[in-house]
């Protein structure tokens, strides 16, 4: 278990560091898929089982899908896309030096003595394998969990993911881009409009 | 310590969850490039994930995973709306670069 464990914990970080590093966006979208799938093992070793499916259906399937779609839509006739963004912030090696430091005391109190938590009330105490029905971290226990004791919490993504929805179409629809007055928007589009001519000059 | 009989010690997963959390804080501060960025805090997120769901194994109790559930929701919302905000931001200025998105510095 222990092989599996440092396994994964170098495909995450490897990956985590090619996402940043990557020269193009879509080096950076691949990196992150082998990060998702890593990490989606190291939570079937965890039992958790339904959020490992979740992990693989919506961040990779979904998530990383709308990224693809956004980098092909913008990246399409720009040659200058991956290129320009790549040159540092001049805050960046003090943020990152600031960074490394914040990251050596995470670290530090990690390993630091810690007094041990009393195991919660009411914790189930059946940890079987991964698969088996009824145990904990299955999708049966999961689902049952959700749409008892956490029903409200689960209602609330319904009204998140609807935030979303209207957010982008208010955002990306029919009239965007929407700034301010609709009148505004009818002059920011005839003037995109005009950009858009004379770049086919 | 656990009850739950982890497959590893506790404090390696809080290790690897850091290390992965500010790798992404990194990403965040030194790309210029939004995609980039929204992928680093996708990755920060994936690492509070990770927590949620290692805990939840230590303790044996839902709450982890329900929180880690809503972690996912609210990732997906966020990086639906902000790749709006690029492909728009795009749209007005032909540019991705984040330090040129600067018309609302006061």
């Amino acid at each position: 278990m222990s092989v599996l464990f440092w396994g994964l914990a170098v495909v995450l970080v490897a990956s985590a560091m090619w996402t940043i590093m990557a020269s193009k966006p879509v080096y950076s979208v691949v990196a992150l898929l082998a990060n998702f799938f890593a990490l989606a093992v190291l939570y079937l070793t965890l039992s958790a089982e339904f959020l490992a499916m979740i992990q693989l259906i919506v961040y990779s399937g979904a998530i990383l899908v709308l990224f693809l779609f956004v980098i092909a839509m913008l990246s399409s006739g720009v040659a200058s896309f991956s290129v320009g963004p790549n040159r540092l912030p001049r805050i960046a090696v003090p943020a990152v030096l600031l960074v490394l430091i914040a990251l050596g005391l995470v670290v530090v109190g990690i390993f630091m003595p810690h007094p041990a938590p009393l195991p919660l009330a009411g914790a189930a105490v059946n940890a079987g394998a991964v698969g088996d029905a009824n145990v904990f971290g299955s999708v049966a226990d999961f689902g049952r969990a959700l749409f008892t004791t956490y029903l409200l919490p689960f209602e609330v993504t319904a009204l998140i993911l609807m935030v979303a929805v209207i957010g982008v179409i208010v955002l990306a629809g029919e009239h965007a881009p929407y700034v301010g007055t609709p009148r505004r928007a009818e002059e920011v589009r005839k003037s995109l409009r005009e950009a858009i001519a004379r770049e086919g000059d | 310590m656990t009850p739950g009989l982890l497959p590893m010690p506790l404090v390696d997963y809080l290790a690897l969850s850091a290390v992965m959390f500010f790798i992404g804080v990194t990403g965040v501060i030194v790309r210029r490039n939004p995609l980039v960025m929204l992928m680093s805090i996708e990755l920060m997120f994936n690492a509070a994930n990770l927590l949620f769901v290692a805990y939840a194994r230590a303790w044996l109790n839902d709450a982890g995973h329900i929180f880690a559930f809503l972690v996912i929701t609210v990732a997906a919302a966020e990086a639906a709306i902000a790749l709006a905000i690029v492909v728009i931001a795009f749209r007005a200025s032909k540019n991705v670069d984040v330090d040129e998105a600067s018309a609302l510095r006061g």
